[in-house]
């Protein structure tokens, strides 16, 4: 019998791009769910457009490149972006907005930087910014939750094909979509916390952090926390998020003052918080590559969030930070290569002196 | 260069050389002012006028001035050509000059000016010199004008909006690509959209250049082809 000597390592990986995207997708499910049980069909709409668009634009570049169609299809990476652009974009968003963000995100920020593994931007994130500043009457009109809207009206098939395809009267829009609860929180200074929980509709349906978003929240958190189970990313940039983001809003939680920043749970439990956290920051391309340079990376990513969230001029943040930190990931490498075995000290990643 | 290639000239200032595409240079203005049509063509054909005007002054003081003094000088003249052109932008194009503002005072750091002047214009006779400014213009000139096309159609829909700031009232040639209702795009018309278009056309610029390799060296295998049937004399 012949005896097969293998040289190290002799762990072999069962981690292909095609079963870490996969297990995204599926990780992404109660969260779709929760918020198709909450904001109608107009969430299944835009995943249903956005996987259109990601597949046939990704199948166009790569026939534009000379790219095996099939082989980079199959990796399922164009229909994750698709996916995450769908579920950050507003429910029922017109097809040509999904379309514009597509093309932002699997053109300009994917294969124009190189495809899969080049790119130094989450591509989902550039198409919602990109989205963001260019139109923003679209972008901020959030659908709102069932229970505070136009009875039934978000489950109707004809209501939804009006908002994807045509534009709907802006009165009925206005019967259909509501501030979000950082939106409430942000405009209603002169308010205390407790005045707000009481008064606003979008809390007080609520438990918490606002009627329909904690839940969404706590779905992407389960997604998430499988995600992590399932080992297809470690936990230090989303706990450093999580906890950073939570840190700063005990601080500024000023008792719930009329000055109050929010409470950790309101900025934990809404918003695109629990998304970001475990399916945006984790992105392992544009992410930090080391465990200690991605605990940095996550907790800025953190400040940044809630910096933006109560100083800045957006109600969310979560693109904007991860968007901002994507440009430093390369700067906390440099700073946080770990030490390789056997050698005595870590290194930067590159030296000018001959050492 | 005593006897001036024309031909050559018009090239390398058009396509093989351009400002905007090869030398990259004048990006600033190029990025900024060139969200429309009008905007673009305001600009580029300010910078062609002063590029035109230090050429032609450049080369007649070309064996006047010393090495020492050389690049003052040459910022004298483009900073007087510069501040004429602004004189004229005001006199006849008012509100072109308020909307282009600070970018036509800016003209005067605008490194094609100083580089034509320095690489072209004081080492050349007075005719090449001038006819180089123009071509170096024009090839500034029309890759502004085509990212200002680019921008406004993406950006706002609409093509040669405004054109009587440059033309004078009374003439609207602006054209409705997309309909009335067409959402306006605003990062094509913010300065990442000018970054991105000015990419584009690099990477077309590129792409049309290997095609046109690409042909030139197939060409070339059917002349060796035809050498190897040769048995006798010298084979290339």
């Amino acid at each position: 019998m012949a005896f097969l000597r293998a040289s190290s390592p002799h762990t072999h990986n069962p981690n292909t791009t095609h079963r870490v995207m996969r297990e995204v997708l599926l990780a992404t499910l109660p969260g779709v769910a929760v918020l198709t049980w909450f904001f109608g069909l107009g969430t299944l709409s835009n995943i249903l457009i956005a996987c259109l668009f990601g597949l046939g634009l990704e199948a166009a570049v790569l026939k534009m490149r000379g790219r095996p169609i099939a082989f980079y299809l199959k990796d399922l990476s164009a229909l994750v972006t698709a996916v995450l652009l769908a579920i950050a974009l507003p429910p029922a968003s017109s097809w040509w907005l999904i379309g514009v963000g597509m093309i932002a995100s699997i053109v300009v920020a994917k294969h124009l930087y190189g495809g899969l593994g080049y790119n130094p931007f989450n591509p989902a994130m550039v198409g919602y910014v990109v989205l963001l500043i260019s139109y923003p009457q679209y972008m901020t009109l959030w659908l709102a939750p069932e229970n505070l809207s136009v009875q039934g009206a978000i489950f109707d098939i004809t209501t939804l094909f009006e908002l994807v395809f045509g534009g709907l009267a802006s009165t009925t829009m206005d019967g259909l979509t509501a501030a979000t609860p950082l939106d409430v929180f942000k405009q209603t200074a002169g308010l205390t916390a407790q005045d707000i929980y009481a008064q606003k509709a979008i809390f007080s349906q609520g438990l918490f952090a606002g009627a329909g978003y904690e839940w969404v929240n706590i779905a992407f958190l389960l997604g998430g926390l499988y995600l992590l189970m399932r080992k297809v990313f470690t936990w230090h940039a989303p706990i450093a998020m999580l906890v950073t983001l939570a840190l700063f809003a005990t601080v500024f939680y000023d008792a719930g003052s009329s000055n109050s920043g929010g409470s950790p749970l309101l900025h934990l439990f809404s918003g695109a918080t629990m998304l970001g956290a475990f399916f945006i920051v984790t992105d392992p391309v544009s992410s930090a590559t080391s465990n200690r340079g991605r605990l940095i990376y996550g907790a800025l990513i953190g400040a940044l969030v809630y910096i933006i969230r109560v100083w800045g001029n957006y109600p969310d943040a979560v693109a904007f930070a991860v968007l901002l930190m994507n440009f430093a990931a390369p700067f906390i490498d440099y700073y946080t290569v770990p030490r390789t075995y056997g050698h005595k000290k870590a290194q930067r990643a590159t030296h000018t002196g001959g050492q | 260069m005593s006897n001036a290639d024309y031909k050559e000239i018009t090239r390398t200032g058009l396509w093989s050389n351009n400002p905007a595409l090869v030398q990259l240079l004048g990006l600033c203005p190029l990025l900024a002012v060139s969200g429309s049509v009008v905007n673009a063509l305001g600009l580029g054909l300010a910078t062609m006028l002063v590029l035109v005007g230090s050429n032609m002054a450049v080369s007649l003081i070309r064996h006047a001035v010393t090495e020492a003094i050389k690049l003052p000088a040459f910022v004298m003249i483009i900073a007087a050509f510069t501040t004429c052109t602004e004189l004229l932008m005001q006199a006849f194009t008012y509100e072109l000059y308020q909307i282009l503002g600070i970018f036509i005072p800016l003209i005067v750091t605008n490194c094609v000016i100083l580089g034509r002047a320095d690489a072209f214009a004081s080492k050349n006779r007075v005719l090449p010199s001038i006819y180089d400014g123009l071509m170096m213009g024009l090839g500034f000139g029309a890759v502004l004008v085509v990212i200002g096309a680019v921008r406004e159609v993406l950006g706002q829909g609409t093509l040669l909006a405004d054109m009587h700031l440059l033309l004078g009232d009374g003439v609207d040639l602006t054209l409705h690509v997309f309909g009335d209702n067409y959402p306006s795009f605003l990062v094509a018309v913010l300065p990442p959209g000018a970054f991105i278009v000015a990419g584009l056309l690099i990477a077309a610029k590129n792409a049309i250049d290997s095609t046109i390799e690409r042909k030139r060296a197939a060409q070339k295998i059917i002349v060796k082809g035809s050498k190897r049937v040769r048995t006798t004399g010298k084979v290339a």
